[in-house]
């Protein structure tokens, strides 16, 4: 399933990258693949700005402003003033690992 | 909120003693009856605020010095779904404290995360409990884990897992390697159904409001509310709100890759315009006299099942923030305007019952 078309704050700097791999280990949604010994941006639509990426990658060759896509949470961040956030124990029974 | 004192010490099954280690309690890898009914309710209701698990370390079947290292949060659900997997293994479970919230939410707040599992590290006495310097994160942890960190303070390497605790034996089996479909978060049709109740719920606590203030609204006569107008012209509207919320919480989300368009608002928008649409032909014209409640109605509850349905963005696994941003742009002056308007045809609706335009 895909969100909307190209509004996802994902940079990526290839120069930057050596090709370890963490950030297709660590992406929910193949948004990375590797060529050449380098990571690629293959499918940018699919990223959710989860952020897992960025915070792994030891080069500094992702950039992306990370935060939960949830409506709740923005709308609170709106009245807040804040951030967005979220009462997560409300939301998602997600099941994932753990 | 006396988090400790509700926390569940699992089910001790025995005890497992490392050599010059305190002992760790073993859990079992089958579900008890008590275990299915807490997935129930924490599944519909706010009672998953409150089922959690002692942090620490805890032992599955007979594990060694070699054996691997898993670690989950502690809302009682991610941990028993992830001993539930490990079935006919040998493991040791290190529970991080995540004040009851499952890892992916967790380590979006930043509780599943780096500080709190060296430390979880270190206060299990790891280092002393195996021999290897292994340690299994699931993979929706890596946003608040830095791999490269927990390495240099603590010696260990991260290994994200798979995104699904089912795949883990596989996992373990291919020598920690991931095929994959196995870092891919999926959301299919029965995800989507068991997430529902947690759609409805909040929005059926919305409904008592609104029912007042339609309620009101038609029962509003110049020598006061008539209980009978009240409820002749009410009622249509009532049976709209639970249907707004009807195609926004529960048929949304079901069918969410069937129904045409990325944008949530306009999914949601298009299934209550359908239901608004079908229920209609229920109420013939001559029920108000007047075709202005109909054109309230038709404004009103599909922007209703919108507003719903964006609320799921919360639910989902794929929607990024900025997407949900761009789409509350746009959607709440249209929800506020529109709410004012429909408001709006329905005062005049009156006034023109009361003949006063
Ligand atoms: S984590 Fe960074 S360095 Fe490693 S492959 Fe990805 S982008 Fe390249
Ligand atoms: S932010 Fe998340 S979804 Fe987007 S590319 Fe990075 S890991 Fe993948």
């Amino acid at each position: 399933m895909k969100y909307l078309v190209d509004v996802v704050t994902l940079e990526f700097f290839q120069e930057k990258c050596t090709g370890c791999g963490r950030c297709i280990e660590v992406c929910p949604h193949g948004v990375f693949l590797l060529r050449d010994k380098k990571a690629f941006v293959a499918d940018r639509d699919r990223c959710m700005e989860c952020g897992a990426c960025a915070n792994n990658c030891e080069f500094g060759a992702i950039k992306v402003n990370s935060g939960v896509g949830c409506a709740a949470a923005i709308i609170n961040g709106m009245i807040t003033g804040g951030p967005p956030s979220c009462d997560c124990g409300e939301q998602s029974g997600s099941d994932c690992c753990g | 909120m006396g988090i400790e004192k509700l926390s569940f010490l699992p089910r001790a099954v025995g005890v497992k003693k490392a050599a010059g280690q305190p002992a760790v309690s073993k859990v079992s890898s089958e579900w008890t009856w008590k275990d299915r009914l807490g997935e129930i309710k924490c599944r519909i209701s706010s009672f998953r605020m409150r089922y959690t698990v002692r942090p620490g370390l805890y032992a599955v079947g007979e594990p060694s010095v070699e054996s691997d290292v898993f670690v989950t949060a502690n809302y009682k659900l991610s941990f028993d779904i992830l001993r539930r997997e490990l079935k006919g293994l040998n493991v040791w479970i290190i529970v991080l404290d995540t004040k009851g919230i499952n890892v992916w939410c967790a380590a979006g707040k930043g509780t599943f995360g780096t500080n709190e599992l060296i430390s979880r590290i270190n206060e299990t006495n790891l280092h002393n409990v195996v021999t290897h310097r292994r340690i299994i994160i699931p993979q929706l942890g890596a946003v608040g884990v830095n791999a490269r960190i927990v390495q240099q303070r603590t010696g260990f390497r991260v290994y994200f897992g798979p995104v699904y605790a089912k795949d883990i034996p596989a996992y373990i089996r291919a020598g920690h390697v991931k095929t994959p479909e196995m870092r891919l978060a999926r959301f299919n049709m029965l995800d989507r159904l068991v997430l529902t109740p947690m759609e409805i719920n909040p929005a059926m606590k919305k409904f008592p409001l609104f029912a007042l203030i339609a309620l009101v609204l038609f029962g509003l006569q110049p020598s006061g509310i008539l209980f009978k107008d009240a409820w002749e012209g009410g009622m249509p509207f009532l049976i709209f709100g639970l249907m707004a919320v009807f195609t926004g919480a529960f048929i949304t989300p079901l069918l969410l890759p069937f129904i045409p368009f990325r944008s949530f608002a306009v999914k949601g928008w298009l299934t209550g315009m359908i239901a608004v649409f079908v229920l209609m032909k229920g109420i013939e014209l001559w029920y108000y006299k007047s075709l202005l409640p109909l054109a309230a109605a038709y404004i009103f509850f599909p922007l209703a099942s919108s507003y719903i349905a964006l609320q799921f963005t919360g639910s989902t696994t794929f929607t990024s923030m900025s997407g949900v941003k761009k789409e509350l742009k746009i959607g709440v002056p249209v929800y506020l305007t529109a709410t004012a308007l429909s408001l709006l045809i329905l005062i005049i609706y009156k006034l023109s019952q009361w003949r006063v335009i």
